[in-house]
């Protein structure tokens, strides 16, 4: 069976390989969906945070021993406090300023990240090993698939769905949702409102850094693996809806494999079709698929 | 009285002579190079901050000075945009009187600087850009292409692994126009050896993920599978075929265009086997490792065959300074094209007519990583290419400068 004169497995392998991409996405989406939720911020560093949680998980295993499993616990853990440092000291500031001072903020301090690791590793990258268990092809019967890329795609679905539920289901993600709603009400019920602002943007930033984590046997480890991603993430970000859970990660999915199918089809557009996309959703529903109009 | 007259006249004819040398001398009393190269994005660590180096060492052992003159040195990130190149080299043209424009990675760039170089007369001397088209159908008068070309890498690799029995190919092509003159210099070269093209897929410039394009590459059932991109995306291009097995599989990956520093941060047991084709390598003969150890010691790397070749082609630049006394863009380069050229990196270096250095190039191999033996221990070379052999034939150039007789 054939479509549009490429066969069948071709295209359901692509398809395959889109929805690994779109896990980054929605992985990436995800944490920025959150934090844009709470705290106004549109956090343009989030690309800087995926490097660095690459970059963590390659310094312990070159420097510290410590192997790719407890980097993927590690690595986000650090670089989430990193973020949390960062909330506190600079953008804590700005919650009362426009949200152009927010991204302006993020967008420079990413620069900056990225340019250090330039001047310190240069931008080839370094080599992450696949680990041990999960090196070699799985056979999908349409094609074979490297076990690590399965792996990808599984704890990236997993990981979004446990946030969803927390965020959706429990009394976490209710203060969270009520802060988001009206924090000086919330802060009037007796919750630390602003200890709950660093910490969601600290586990946001923790999601980048475990993207990054994922990302690392996959890609070279370099400075600028961030930002090429960063600008396809904040696309999808307006498609789904700024700052909706579910929004992001649906669309996340759905947008790596509608890319995944653009290389197939029509390749020298593959990093265009997103924007498409955007610009269409932006005319015909300005909130994004899953936004909500205010 | 009529010999005072001869004599009188003699002096003024000496006198003026003398005037219009002065004039033709080094302008602005300083000799400036403009270094115009990418030094923070994909191919900063082939060319970037060390080929800055390498000219800082050029300048170093020529003592600062060429004809008696200071030499200067600029440089600017052209950020791998035709653009910014073009603005940059005018305004160093116009403003800073920049006398030579170096490095210039990225085809893009370096044809839009030549562009400029048309109308301004300053010399460019072309190291980190690969297409063909410098010397061929775009070629002009004060252009210097030094280290390497799209058609000198699609005869080195090409044939070679065409001979090796790899007679079906499909291309992954950086979608820009470097990328596009490989894969079509490639092209021919293995039609010509009897292979086939089965198939092609432009991919971004520069994308990240690329086993998608590896997918489509492996569907093809094509025997060899051309990469017809540089720096990270070859990089990226080799880990994605090594994760999906596509040497496993019975295809063979033909980098062509690979640089020291792409093997490097790959690491062996990554790239080991690959084929490809060089201008430099830093391992060659005692003259080439004494070069590359004082590159070394001022950067912690070894260097790539762009920035080794920007050192080169800055002597050979100054030499020709030193010897007309002038800093006039068409009158150094011309006796640039008629000095020979050898040093550490050039073997039986000549410039032609048309611009394009011709030199001994290397088919190598890379080492497995029990055969390496040292940091940095690479290549094997397989075969010294001749110069003549490896470069397009002045018989089949489209260059305007060609005189055919």
């Amino acid at each position: 069976m054939d479509l549009f004169n490429i066969p069948l497995p071709a295209i359901l392998s692509q398809l395959v390989v889109g929805l690994i991409n779109g896990s980054f996405y929605a992985l990436l989406s995800l944490g920025l969906a959150i934090i844009f939720g709470l705290l106004n911020i549109i956090n343009f560093a989030h690309g800087a945070q995926y490097m660095l949680g690459a970059f963590a998980a390659w310094f312990g295993l070159q420097y510290l021993g410590i192997n790719y499993w407890v980097a993927l616990l590690v690595a986000p853990l650090a670089v989430g406090a990193f973020g949390m440092l960062l909330e506190r000291t600079m953008l804590s500031r700005l919650y009362r300023e426009d949200h152009l001072y927010g991204l302006l903020l993020t967008f420079g301090l990413a620069l900056i990240i990225e340019g250090l690791f330039v001047q310190g590793f240069g931008v080839s990258g370094n080599p992450y090993a696949t680990p041990e268990a999960l090196r070699g092809p799985v056979n999908l019967g349409f094609m074979m698939l490297p076990k690590y890329r399965l792996w990808v795609i599984v704890v990236s679905v997993v990981v979004c769905i446990a946030c969803w539920l927390v965020i959706e289901r429990t009394k976490l993600g209710a203060y969270l949702r009520a802060g988001t709603e009206n924090p000086r009400l919330l802060q009037a019920f007796g919750v630390n409102v602003p200890l709950m602002i660093t910490l969601t943007y600290g586990f946001g930033v923790a999601l980048a850094a475990l993207a990054g984590v994922l990302a690392a046997p996959i890609f070279q480890v370099s400075p600028k693996m961030g930002s090429d991603l960063i600008i396809v993430v904040f696309a999808v970000v307006v498609i789904g809806g700024m700052g909706s859970i579910l929004g992001s990660i649906v669309t996340g999915l759905g947008l790596g494999v509608i890319e995944g199918a653009t290389k197939v089809v029509w390749p020298e557009a593959s990093n265009t079709v997103i924007f498409v996309i955007m610009a269409i959703v932006l005319l015909v529903r300005p909130a994004g698929l899953f936004g909500k109009e205010k | 009285m009529h010999f005072a007259r001869t004599l009188a006249a003699t002096a003024v004819t000496v006198a003026l002579t003398a005037g219009a040398a002065a004039h033709a001398a080094i302008s602005d009393d300083a000799v400036k190079i403009g270094i115009l190269t990418d030094l923070s994005g994909t191919y900063s660590d082939l060319a970037g901050p060390g080929v800055v180096v390498a000219a800082e060492m050029a300048i170093a052992d020529v003592g600062g000075k060429v004809a008696g003159k200071p030499v200067v040195l600029l440089k600017a990130d052209h950020q791998n945009k035709a653009d910014i190149a073009a603005n940059k080299a005018r305004e160093w043209g116009d403003v800073e009187k920049v006398d030579a424009y170096v490095d210039l990675v990225t085809t893009s760039t370096a044809l839009a600087v030549m562009e400029i170089a048309k109308q301004n007369q300053k010399v460019v001397l072309i190291s980190g850009a690969g297409s063909s088209r410098i010397t061929n159908e775009d070629c002009n008068p004060t252009t210097v292409h030094w280290t390497y070309d799209t058609y000198a890498l699609a005869k080195g690799t090409g044939s070679a692994v065409v001979k090796e029995g790899g007679k079906t190919w499909f291309f992954l092509t950086a979608d820009y126009a470097f990328g596009q003159n490989l894969q079509k210099d490639v092209a021919a070269v293995v039609e010509a050896n009897g292979g086939k093209v089965l198939g092609a897929v432009k991919h971004p410039f520069p994308a990240s993920d690329f086993s998608s394009f590896i997918l489509q590459a492996q569907a093809s059932g094509a025997q060899v599978i051309g990469l017809a991109n540089a720096g990270s995306d070859t990089t990226n291009a080799i880990k994605a075929a090594n994760e999906f097995g596509v040497v496993q599989g019975g295809q063979k990956l033909a980098g062509l265009l690979v640089f020291i520093s792409d093997v490097h941060s790959l690491g062996l047991p990554v790239a080991q086997g690959l084929t490809l084709t060089t201008g430099f390598y830093w391992d060659y003969d005692d003259k080439t490792r004494e070069w590359s150890k004082r590159f070394f010691d001022k950067t912690g790397k070894m260097p790539t065959m762009v920035q080794a070749g920007v050192y080169s082609s800055l002597m050979h630049y100054f030499k020709a300074i030193e010897a007309t006394g002038s800093d006039d863009g068409p009158t150094v380069v011309k006796k640039m094209k008629e000095t020979p050229v050898e040093d550490f990196f050039a073997r039986n270096g000549k410039i032609r007519e048309d611009g394009r250095m011709v030199h001994d190039m290397y088919l190598a191999e890379v080492k497995k990583p029990a055969e390496s033996k040292a940091p940095w221990d690479y290549y094997k070379i397989l075969r010294v290419i001749p110069g003549d052999e490896a470069y397009l034939p002045l018989a089949e150039s489209k260059c305007p400068l060609v005189k055919k007789s």
